[in-house]
């Protein structure tokens, strides 16, 4: 750790990539799975709609999508900051 | 060869694996009992995740759940992934750079107070036990049917195998063992449901299969599936047709209860760095979505699969003759979970909603007299390579699937009850002094002790599975996710708030729980009937982990607001976990 402003700013990327990614997460799931799902049902996916789709798999796959990238992110972040483990 | 002799070799040869790595992989120090030396590569490290979370309800139950209410029981497939992200994103790099061992102990910790560290280890012991008891008993159900033996004979059966891998390999070994067993359920999982997509759809990927034509009909087969189900008076397959709020709630709770399992959390604690938690928690759902991506697609199919075997004309024409039904459901009569009464005396299969009055008129006029066929949800994947007349050994895969999915959670539940005794009670309150050996036996002792308990009520079971699991899912939500979060986005948390944020967490979701399905489950001891009508605002007692979780947080900010500040040095606690550098090897102190 450097010194106390470059903690600070290491810390607000942190909990704006974890604000970011996590209205996305609700977004995809408890969004556009249950609640926005009938603004949804126009666009027909496989007998059902979109919602129907995002409920059973489009979520998860958005899931797997925002853990790796906060990864990718974090460890890049690690690295500029000087944090990571040598 | 018979079935008999088939299931006995694959699943005997499963057994003989784990065993072998347990002993390969045996455990020498407190550190490589509790988390493997911390010498763990991620991608097998999210395998072993995997297969500690994914237990008998995710490999046997799940996909029945969806299959028989279809849309609605998304919920269990978003919220028991969704959580992964909760942990990977908000928990699982900062306790692995805190470098302990258990959850109770960071607990302790951050919030100085040992009185914080007993009320987590009460929370978890409730949490892990109530689950541990429904994988035996599981595994109990598992090895009667394909062993043929009697479930308390396969319950015995379960508690050994357990008992050898679990007490003698410590974390390492569980670890290296369910990396196997996750190859072996994911394995037996796909087979069948690629045959059956194949058969239904022509493509060879189930979860493209959900969502492609119905061969046979040349319709979408969510659209063939959801006409035929409406035919016959059920609720259509991909509608919502519960309340919605209830559907948000419920989804929230297994999420947030999801990443407060202690289970589950301490796998985090096996990783060589900070970086590999991360990338960790990833790995462990790619490999957990390839089964919860698979099973939609497995309930859809089954479900349809079922109702075109009764009625293959066609709904609106008489269904099948009971003396030419398939041989799985004779099979499976012998089990009583699949049951024929004949209410009409015609012979024939009729399986239609029978509790709907709107079809009641049309039940009438054909002379139908209630619902023939009971299917119970859990034989839906056991039964798969039946209907799908696949080979003997695809059955006999599944029944090892299905045990090792069972065995490796309660071998990682059983882990996290070991630890939090023989590590957070014994040795910090008992006997401080306690020597390394000391510690390692105690631990094998409570592991041993739990199996015992777990047994016990196995063969004596209080018959709740389905409650227990909400407690336990419950509890997680409204105890221990709230603390942990705000140990490490506030630093003004103090060890007052943390405290009463639990207990409130508990005392309320325990509360909710029992006044709707009565006082420790005992049945008739409820205070209100378990239905809508009489839920607090519509939400079950199933959902209310998220209110739980909600009183948590605002409790504790209150009451750290009004009192002291933490110290300096729980503060610079708090600084130090926020950033990677300097994370050794865990430590005991």
């Amino acid at each position: 750790m450097a010194d106390k402003s470059s903690s600070t700013a290491y810390w607000a990327a942190n909990k704006r990539i974890i604000f970011i990614s996590l209205v996305i997460w609700a977004l995809c799931s408890i969004g556009f799975g249950i609640v926005l799902r009938p603004l949804l049902s126009g666009i027909p996916i496989g007998g059902t709609d979109l919602g129907f789709w995002f409920a059973q798999q489009g979520s998860i796959l958005v899931f797997i999508a925002l853990i790796f990238n906060y990864a990718r992110f974090m460890n890049k972040l690690d690295a500029e900051y000087g944090v990571d483990e040598q | 060869m018979d079935q008999y002799t088939l299931n006995l070799i694959v699943v005997g040869a499963s057994f003989v694996l784990y065993v072998a790595i347990a002993i390969w992989a045996r455990a020498g120090s407190t550190a490589e009992f509790y988390a493997a030396n911390q010498g763990v590569h991620p991608v097998l490290n999210g395998m072993a995740t995997a297969a500690d979370w994914m237990s008998a309800a995710s490999f046997i139950s799940m996909a029945g759940l969806v299959a028989f209410a279809g849309y609605v029981n998304s919920s269990y497939l978003m919220g028991w992934t969704g959580g992964y992200v909760l942990l990977a994103l908000l928990l699982a790099p900062y306790l692995r750079k805190f470098g302990k061992f258990t959850v109770p102990q960071f607990i302790g910790d951050r919030f100085y107070s040992q009185g914080a560290r007993l009320v987590a280890v009460l929370c978890l012991i409730i949490i892990s036990v109530t689950y541990v008891i429904g994988q035996m008993t599981g595994a109990g159900v598992a090895f009667s049917r394909f062993l043929e033996v009697d479930v308390s004979t396969g319950l015995f059966i379960a508690s050994a195998v357990v008992f050898v891998y679990a007490v003698l390999g410590g974390m390492k070994g569980i670890t290296y063992t369910q990396v196997a067993q996750y190859c072996v359920l994911i394995v037996a999982y796909t087979i069948p449901a690629v045959f059956i997509s194949l058969q239904l759809t022509g493509n060879p990927v189930p979860p493209l299969g959900l969502f492609s034509t119905h061969t046979e009909s040349g319709q979408p087969l969510l659209a063939t599936l959801d006409q035929i189900v409406t035919d016959l008076g059920f609720t259509d397959y991909t509608g919502l047709h519960s309340s919605m709020l209830n559907m948000v709630l419920f989804t929230i709770s297994l999420m947030v209860g999801t990443a407060g399992l202690p289970h589950v959390i301490i796998r985090f604690f096996t990783v060589p760095k900070v970086a590999d938690a991360r990338w960790s928690a990833g790995w462990a759902l790619v490999f957990i979505a390839l089964l919860y991506l698979t099973a939609p697609a497995v309930g859809a199919m089954a479900r349809l699969n079922i109702m075109t075997t009764l009625y293959p004309n066609g709904a609106t024409e008489e269904p099948i003759e009971y003396e030419a039904r398939p041989d799985w459901m004779r099979t499976w009569e012998q089990t009583g979970l699949l049951r024929f009464d004949d209410r009409n005396g015609d012979g024939r299969i009729q399986l239609y909603n029978d509790a709907n009055p709107a079809f009641a008129q049309e039940a009438e006029a054909r002379g139908w007299a209630g619902s023939e066929l009971t299917i119970n949800n859990d034989i839906l994947v056991l039964a798969n390579p039946e209907i799908a007349q696949l080979p003997g050994w695809v059955i006999a895969l599944i029944a090892a699937g299905g045990l090792a999915a069972a065995l490796s959670t309660a071998a990682g539940l059983l882990l996290a009850i070991s630890s939090a005794v023989s590590h957070d009670l014994i040795k910090s309150y008992i006997n401080p002094r306690i020597s390394e050996r000391g510690e390692l036996l105690a631990a094998r002792i409570s592991m041993a002790g739990a199996i015992v308990v777990a047994t016990y009520l196995g063969l004596n079971p209080p018959g709740f599975a389905a409650q227990v699991v909400a407690l336990a899912f419950g509890l997680a939500a409204a105890t221990l996710f709230p603390v942990l979060m705000m140990g490490i986005f506030s630093k003004r948390i103090n060890s007052a708030g943390a405290i009463t944020g639990m207990l409130v967490g508990l005392v309320a979701t325990l509360l909710y729980i029992f006044t709707y399905l009565g006082w420790f489950f005992v049945p008739g001891t409820n205070m209100l009937p378990n239905t809508a009508d009489n839920w607090l605002f519509g939400i079950s007692p199933l959902s209310f982990g998220t209110i739980g979780a909600l009183l948590n947080f605002g409790v504790a900010y209150i009451v750290s607001s009004v009192t002291a500040e933490p110290p300096q040095e729980v503060q610079e606690l708090v600084e130090s976990i926020r950033v990677p550098r300097g994370a050794g090897a865990a430590t005991h102190h």
